[in-house]
């Protein structure tokens, strides 16, 4: 069937304001969601869980929450690594000092107190922007580092900041396989998208896009700066703290404070510059891309090299991987800030009206 | 022309505004009556977008008040002018460029939106039907300004008529008592005029909404407004309808003396 909205007429508004317009699109995500709680599990290697699709989902959810803040509010942040960690140590201080508190619980508490340290660390985006909160939020992920490794309370006294979890279960599930993590975090993940995707199409992600577009015209509308930024902040950092406390449970099952380092904060950023600014779509293509992108360079790499006659080291690839990182960046940011998603939907617009393209 | 006009709806007493030693308004006061077009007009640099400014709390004048139905300003801010019905165009577009127009003219809704930002992560009752109501108010706007084709196209897309047209749903969808337009009509061809003149007389004339307008362009301006404020370096140099207004040899000469 051709991709086509013919035929598809909108009797109400009702229709027109749904998440997929096209019934081809709906299909195709229904489809996609199936093959991924059925079909994958059936189909992938342990390795595969662990290496790529595990890391790929959590990391899914931070570049959502990061796209909330960077992609539809404008606010610049270089402390969503610090957010990660505040989600985790905190699950895990609900985890370790509550007993029998539900594991979800733990996550989404986790996930809570990072919004808070989200809002505090907000308030400079009410008077400076761009490069200085930049600087500002720079600022959370040496303070969460310096406390999670300086203050003892924080890790239950462990040296060097270092703690560990084992035995997750929810109700009578109990976590142990990487099938299992997987569709943990496949079942948060499609939850939270879903979330992240009704805000941005309400009343309140129209405030965040506003002030992003043009504050003064937001604020003469009547739209609250205080408001919408902070709500921005408070979301993205309980989505990216929900993450880090997945990445430490789930993925890292014990983890120290530079499991979340600054460089994890510029990672999520790159996510979400190369897959897609402002769009939920984009935040997935940015996680598949930099999750994949070294592996693949790992694999084929050496191969490409080998037949010419170069031998390329390990070293040599992870430093291919920054300059390839660095050009896709420049390039993105001056050719096509919109990402990935954007290419993806010039392609599909241009489907639609293939093979007559007037 | 005869027109019945309603009570004073607007007021501005001495008011003085300076940013550094430029000084944008001098002991201005002026007021605005219910029901009525307002024009203010001046030559370039005569304070006239610092006054909608002031009316609209962007700019917060060092000296004078503002009275708005009977209540008593100092101190304005852009979001109690916006709660109070006032609702404003911008002289350089300042449409929200990465959004289409729909939702544009959506945030326009915005102070009336109840729902919280829970109810709408859920796309909740209360918030699914509030996002439905609001929408048929928008598509009101968008039939009543003639823009029905391009109401998904982002804004940054649009020539810049239509941008100006846009930028006028966006406040009418608030539902304004007192609509201020910071030239409406500048860079605009005939016919594009003509049909911004239409839709302010419409909106003047079956919302009843009370117009403040700023224009260049002379004809225009004798021909919809009721009365006319003339400015000239921050200083009020005329006032009344416009046959007085046109007739006035201080403003003749102000006109005469600027390069215009
Ligand atoms: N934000 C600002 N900062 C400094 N000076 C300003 C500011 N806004 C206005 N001015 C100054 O105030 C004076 C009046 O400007 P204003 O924009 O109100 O004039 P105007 O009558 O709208 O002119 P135009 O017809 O060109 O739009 C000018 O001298 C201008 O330079
Ligand atoms: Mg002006």
């Amino acid at each position: 069937m051709l991709y086509r909205e013919n035929g598809q007429f909108k009797t109400s508004y009702a229709a027109d304001q749904q998440i997929f317009a096209i019934a081809q699109d709906r299909w195709a995500i229904l489809a996609i969601i199936v093959f991924a709680l059925v079909g994958v599990p059936l189909l992938v290697d342990e390795y595969l869980f662990r290496a790529i699709l595990i890391p790929f989902l959590i990391l899914s959810l931070a570049a959502l929450g990061v796209n909330i803040l960077v992609g539809y509010c404008g606010q610049i942040t270089l402390g969503a690594g610090a957010f990660m960690a505040v989600g985790a140590y905190a699950a895990y201080n609900f985890h370790i000092r509550i007993d029998g508190l539900p594991l979800l619980v733990s996550f989404l508490l986790g996930g809570c107190t990072a919004a808070a340290v989200g809002i505090v660390f907000g308030i400079p985006s009410l008077r400076v922007r761009g490069l200085y909160l930049a600087v500002a939020t720079l600022a959370a992920q040496f303070f969460t580092d310096w406390v999670f490794l300086r203050v003892p309370w924080f890790t239950n006294n462990a040296s060097s900041g270092s703690v560990s979890v084992a035995n997750l279960q929810i109700l009578s599930w109990r976590i142990e396989t990487p099938v299992d993590k997987y569709l943990l975090c496949l079942t948060i993940l499609v939850v939270f998208a879903l979330l992240a995707k009704n805000m941005t199409r309400c009343a309140i992600g129209r405030q965040w896009m506003a002030i992003r577009d043009m504050d003064v015209a937001a604020e003469v509308i009547g739209i609250r700066p205080l408001f919408a930024k902070l709500s921005a902040f408070a979301v993205s950092s309980f989505f990216v703290g929900t993450a880090g406390a997945l990445w430490g449970f789930v993925h890292l099952a014990s983890w120290e404070p530079a499991a979340f380092s600054v460089d994890r904060s510029f990672q999520l950023l790159f996510m979400v510059i190369i897959g897609g600014l402002g769009s939920i779509m984009g935040s997935f293509f940015g996680a598949a891309f930099i999750v994949i992108l070294p592996i693949a360079l790992n694999q084929f790499l050496p191969a490409i090299g080998s037949v010419f006659g170069v031998s390329i080291s390990t070293a040599g690839v992870s430093h291919a991987e920054l300059i390839i990182f660095g050009a896709l960046i420049i390039f993105f940011l001056i050719k096509e800030p919109h990402g990935i998603a954007r290419m993806w939907s010039t392609g599909k617009e241009k489907l639609r009206l293939w093979p007559f393209p007037h | 022309m005869s027109r019945e006009f309603g009570e004073l709806i607007l007021d501005l007493q001495n008011v003085s505004l300076a940013f550094g030693g430029v000084k944008a308004l001098t002991d201005i006061s002026f007021d605005v009556r219910e029901h009525e077009i307002r024009a203010i007009i001046g030559p370039n640099g005569a304070g006239k977008s610092s006054m909608l400014n002031v009316i609209n709390g962007v700019y917060r004048p060092q000296q004078g008040e503002i009275i708005l139905r009977g209540q008593h300003f100092t101190r304005m801010n852009p979001y109690k002018a916006a709660c109070a019905g006032i609702s404003r165009t911008f002289q350089n577009i300042a449409l929200f460029k990465g959004m289409s127009v729909i939702d544009n003219l959506m945030t326009g809704r915005n102070l009336k939106i109840r729902s919280n930002l829970l109810q709408q992560a859920f796309w909740w009752g209360p918030a699914r039907r509030e996002e439905l109501a609001h929408r048929a108010r928008v598509e009101e706007v968008i039939d009543f300004l003639e823009i029905q084709h391009i109401r998904k196209t982002p804004v940054g897309r649009l020539p810049y008529g239509l941008q100006k047209r846009v930028d006028l749903g966006r406040a009418l969808a608030m539902e304004p008592s007192i609509l201020l337009l910071d030239e409406p009509m500048a860079g605009m061809n005939v016919e594009e005029k003509q049909d911004m003149c239409r839709f302010i007389l419409d909106v003047n004339d079956q919302f009843g909404t009370t117009i403040v307008l700023i224009e260049h362009d002379m004809g225009v301006v004798m021909d919809i407004s009721d009365r006319v404020v003339v400015l000239d370096y921050g200083r009020k140099i005329g006032d009344g309808v416009p046959d007085a207004v046109r007739t006035n040899p201080e403003v003749i000469s102000a006109y005469l003396g600027a390069s215009h």
